[in-house]
């Protein structure tokens, strides 16, 4: 059942209410997220900051319908998506999120171009994958497989096949994780490029506090909880970080 | 235990699936072997034995007649160690409720006590009593085919005489373990059985007494068989001595070696086929295996690992996975043994018991075969791996360089979606492993070809046999040569619609220093029942005044090719030697034969037209009057009726050739079912990450299980037109090695067969996609995230 929203929520994308999520490991419970309430608007860059088994991860899987919750509602805009099915969740998947990943995960038999075209092949309005590539810089290496690219330039592609379907949100985790500093700044460029230019609500997961300069908000998340949470009043770009 | 070992146990209990599926590889081809040469083993010492317990003689002559005090003058020859007269003589017998003729053969046994050879082993009931005049021991094989008993009677016409004999037992025979009528092919339980009874009753019933027309006997230690063969040739001669012969030419004992040779030949060939291939596949999956373990290589290598320590750690991992199949197998193959040889037991080698005997050194050679493959394999990808840097061995793989398939080049990928293209590149990609995975696949296919190909060439021959070369209903054995006026009174019998004689002349071919004891065929030149064939199977006039042989009498007994002059040792008569040249060839796929025009046989003969027995044409229905009217006349010793031939031929080896299908497909299954699951499994282990990925990104479970199995499906595919020509390549190398005087195979490939080849395979892909359909459902999505592997 819908809650009655709060005006405040009118264009809001995700709304998650009192999650939970507990692991058993043989014997041992494990709380990765213990009551998380969290509401997540259209067009924002909000970077999801804390150390390894704060939960951001977790979080980030409930909300791209990789994952389900133990407790709590998680509603994507008038879907729920708590108790969806396996094949709803791939639905969802396929019309509305874009992932991006630490290490790519871009098909090696397949060229950048090829690799855009996977995830357009199976969606309903994407763009042009040679735009999409052209978005992140790399109109001009559309018909090099993976192997031929660098790491900076396989994680653009990765964030190309992200947008290229016009998602609703992006999420990407520890995105910059695999990369040095100066190509890592580029990365964070396109993904606030795309932000900017598309509104693409991007949640960004992190460990790396610099990072956090570019964002509108940042929710830090600590044992399972929302540790702290604010807003930039002046977002730093992203050519301006450094780590 | 230490930690490794540990992860060991672990690491086997995690690939158990895979664990299972190299084992059924390595269990299919040990079992073949196991079976085969236990079968073997046990079969040719159970000979052994029996033979020794039931004193089988050594040297064997037959005679028209001599008086007994002949025997006291071979007995006297040096050489002879034991010895022993017998009567001997065909006989006609008759079952109630059984309407085929049923031919004999009455053999003496001593008055009182025990035969001095050739022994008799009593399954059931005794021996008859004290100078018995009725009593009869009967062979098991025909009073199992009719359900006979001890104290059951049967008629016999004995020297034209219809007489009523009582079964006192029923027994085996060292002598006549493999048992066919005159002028049969097969045995044919139902319708030829060997009596025996007592030596005075027997005698007088021939108009023997105090007379024999056999002898067998034992050589002393030191005796040359030969010697002693020319020693009783002399004396027998002037009594119709047909010329006395070693157990190399004895017929039961001829034919059971030869059975025998052919049974090794399928020990050694068969398993060496399905081993082979089994090893192969091994050393394919297992590298394959163990390439996917580099990070852990890396790992152990970053610990201080040296390369032989590793090395041993993963051979240890395959040995577990090798000794298990070995085991499995040793066990099947020990099973399917003893069925198999009972099933022998039943329908040729009629042995009172059976030693089974699993030979140690056979289970050591499928150990080592296996284990060589294997660990091949294992330390190939070991070295492979422990060559790369630690640290690179650990870090992400690199993209793994692809590009356009050549099909792409060429203009053809706007047919192609992405995941298509994927799967034609990954094939690009590997090209190496592609093809082993064809090669791997088509083994299994050209296995199953092998193991079912039997039924299709044994129909084959038969059909040839009975339809093209021996078309006659009935093949009717006179008592002695007799006039061709006799021919006419035939085919005055009612029902008889033709009639063709022939003239049949036991004796010795020589060619050289080889030769070959059996009889020439005299047959009317253009026969309509009985014709020999050329190389397109089709009838072919004999020409005269010389032999056409059969092709593997000719080529690989004789040694002799058309022009050849034969030397001809006649075994009747005044046993004149005689020079015939060869003439021709003929195709001919039972037995061995030589033919003559029967005029030109005569003519050699000095003869006028005399046959020995003819070949009958019966209108249908008219069966049974026919054989009553001529089971009548005392002249006709025996009949073989060509239809019931046929369907002996079938009962006793139809057993047998079921038992070896079940057990071939069974084994060829397995092996073909483990490449495939491998080759899938090892394929998700390779590209779950991907697929996994692709999930993440929203593709369905079905999307993604066509890249994976869109691949299998497609190399499947690939691989069944190249196990055909596998198969027929195997299916030859077989033909090859069966070559025997009882039978040559035919190389006929049936429709059925390639479709059991493909069924397998097709099944086997199936199966295998199921499975990995269930497993695509379980892909870890939330780990791709994350990590690397």
């Amino acid at each position: 059942m819908m809650n009655p929203m709060p005006p405040d929520q009118a264009n809001a994308v995700f709304v998650a209410r009192g999650l939970t999520k507990v692991y058993r490991m043989g014997e041992v419970e494990v709380h990765a997220l213990r009551g998380i309430d969290l509401t997540l608007y259209q067009g924002e860059l909000v970077v999801l900051l804390g150390p390894s088994g704060s939960g951001k991860s977790t979080l980030l899987n409930i909300l791209g319908g990789l994952d389900a919750p133990s407790g709590g509602e998680v509603r994507y805009l008038d879907h729920t998506l708590t108790g969806a099915s396996e094949s709803e969740l791939t639905d969802f998947r396929r019309e509305h999120v874009g992932f991006v990943f630490q290490f790519y995960n871009l098909i090696p038999s397949l060229t950048a171009r090829e690799n855009v075209a996977a995830v357009t092949e199976i969606s309903r309005s994407p763009m042009r994958p040679e735009d999409a590539l052209a978005l992140v810089g790399l109109g001009n290496r559309l018909d090099h497989f993976p192997a031929q690219l660098s790491g900076g330039e396989q994680q653009r592609v990765a964030i190309a096949r992200a947008v290229a379907k016009n998602p609703a949100v992006l999420l990407c985790d520890e995105p910059t994780g695999a990369l040095d500093s100066a190509t890592g700044v580029v990365v964070l460029e396109v993904l606030e490029k795309v932000n900017r230019e598309l509104g693409t609500l991007t949640v960004l997961i992190t460990h790396n506090a610099g990072i956090a300069d570019m964002a509108d908000r940042v929710i830090r998340l600590s044992d399972g909880q929302i540790a702290e949470e604010h807003r930039n009043a002046h977002k730093r770009p992203a050519h301006e970080l450094s780590w | 235990m230490r930690a490794l070992d540990r992860k060991l146990l672990r690491d086997l209990w995690h690939l158990r699936g895979q664990v299972l599926a190299i084992a059924a590889v390595i269990m299919g081809g040990v079992a073949t072997l196991v079976m085969s040469l236990s079968t073997y083993d046990s079969l040719g010492v159970t000979r052994d034995r029996f033979y020794g317990e039931y004193r089988f003689a050594e040297v064997f002559a037959s005679l028209k007649r001599a008086p007994e005090p002949v025997a006291e003058r071979l007995r006297a020859l040096p050489g002879v160690e034991q010895l022993e007269t017998r009567v001997r003589a065909g006989v006609k017998l008759e079952l109630e409720g059984f309407n085929d003729p049923i031919t004999g053969l009455l053999l003496s046994l001593p008055d009182s006590g025990e035969p001095l050879l050739n022994a008799l082993h009593l399954k059931r009931g005794g021996m008859p009593q004290a100078w018995s005049a009725d009593e009869v021991v009967l062979s098991d094989s025909f009073a199992d085919a009719h359900g006979l008993q001890p104290g059951d009677k049967i008629a016999a016409i004995i020297n034209g005489k219809r007489q009523q004999l009582t079964i006192a037992g029923v027994a085996v025979s060292p002598e006549y373990i493999y048992q066919i009528a005159p002028g049969s092919m097969f045995p044919d339980f139902k319708r030829y059985g060997v009596l025996w009874m007592g030596r005075s009753a027997l005698g007088a019933a021939y108009g023997m007494e105090g007379a024999f027309n056999q002898v067998s006997l034992t050589l002393a230690r030191d005796a040359r068989e030969q010697a002693v063969i020319d020693r009783v040739d002399a004396i027998l001669a002037p009594y119709g001595g047909t010329g006395a012969y070693g157990r190399k030419d004895q017929f039961s004992n001829r034919f059971l070696s030869e059975e025998l040779n052919q049974l090794q030949t399928t020990a050694t060939i068969f398993p060496a086929i399905f081993l082979g291939v089994a090893a192969f596949l091994l050393n394919v999956v297992v590298s394959r295996l163990i390439a996917l373990q580099r990070e852990q290589i890396a790992i152990l290598k970053a610990f201080g690992y040296r390369y032989p320590a590793i090395g041993w750690h993963y051979v240890k991992l395959v040995l577990g996975m090798v000794l298990l199949g070995v085991a499995g197998g040793v066990a099947l193959g020990a099973w399917f043994g003893q069925g198999l040889a009972a099933v022998y037991m039943e329908t040729t080698f009629r042995f009172p018991y059976l030693d089974y005997l699993l030979n140690p050194g056979i289970v050591l050679v499928a150990l080592g075969v296996s284990v060589v493959g294997a660990v091949s394999g294992t330390l190939y990808s070991v070295a492979r791996a422990v060559r790369l840097p630690a640290a690179e061995g650990m870090r992400a793989e690199a993209p793994e360089a692809y590009r356009a398939t050549l099909i792409e080049r060429i203009g053809l990928q706007r047919w192609f979606g992405a995941p298509t293209r994927m799967i034609l590149r990954h094939i690009e990609r590997r090209p190496l492993k592609s093809m082993l995975t064809v090669l791997g696949i088509s083994c299994a296919c050209g296995l199953m070809m092998v193991g079912n190909d039997q039924k299709g060439a044994i129909d084959f021959m038969v059909d040839l046999q009975f339809r093209q070369a021996a078309r006659e209903d009935l093949a009717l054995t006179f008592i002695e040569p007799t006039s061709g006026r006799a021919l006419h009174e035939l085919a005055a019998v009612p029902g008889v619609g033709y009639v063709e004689g022939f003239r049949d002349v036991p004796a010795i071919l020589r060619f050289g220093h080889y030769h070959y004891r059996s009889a020439i065929f005299g047959i009317e030149p253009e026969g309509q029942l009985h014709r020999s064939l050329d190389h397109d199977y089709q009838p072919v006039a004999v020409p005269p005044g010389g032999v056409v042989l059969t092709d593997h009498l000719a080529r690989n007994i004789l040694h002799v090719e058309p022009g050849d002059m034969l030397t001809v040792e006649v075994l009747e008569g005044s046993r004149p030697v005689l020079q015939v040249p060869v003439l021709g060839i003929t195709q001919q796929f039972l037995g061995l034969s030589a033919y003559m025009q029967k005029d030109s046989l005569n003519a050699l003969m000095r003869e006028g037209h005399v046959v020995t027995g003819a070949y009958l044409a019966i209108e249908p229905g008219a069966e049974e009057a026919v054989y009553a009217k001529l089971n009548a006349r005392p002249r006709v010793l025996g009949m073989v009726a060509n239809r019931s031939a046929i369907q002996s031929f079938y009962e006793t080896i139809g057993e047998f050739i079921l038992f070896y299908n079940l057990v071939a497909t069974l084994l060829a299954g397995s092996i073909g079912f483990g490449v495939v699951y491998n080759s899938a499994r090892i394929a998700l282990s390779e590209r779950g990450r991907e697929l996994a990925s692709l999930r993440v990104l929203g593709f369905t479970r079905g999307e993604i299980a066509y890249i994976l199995l869109g691949e299998l499906a497609l190399l499947t595919l690939a691989a069944i037109p190249v196990g055909f020509l596998v198969g027929t390549g195997l299916v030859g190398i077989l033909v090859l090695a069966f070559e025997s005087d009882l039978y040559r195979l035919p190389l006929v490939l049936t429709p059925q067969n390639y479709a059991m080849g493909a069924t397998v395979v097709i099944v086997s892909a199936l199966l295998s996609g199921l499975l990995m359909w269930l497993r695509l459902g379980r892909l870890d999505l939330v780990a791709v995230l994350k990590t690397r592997e």
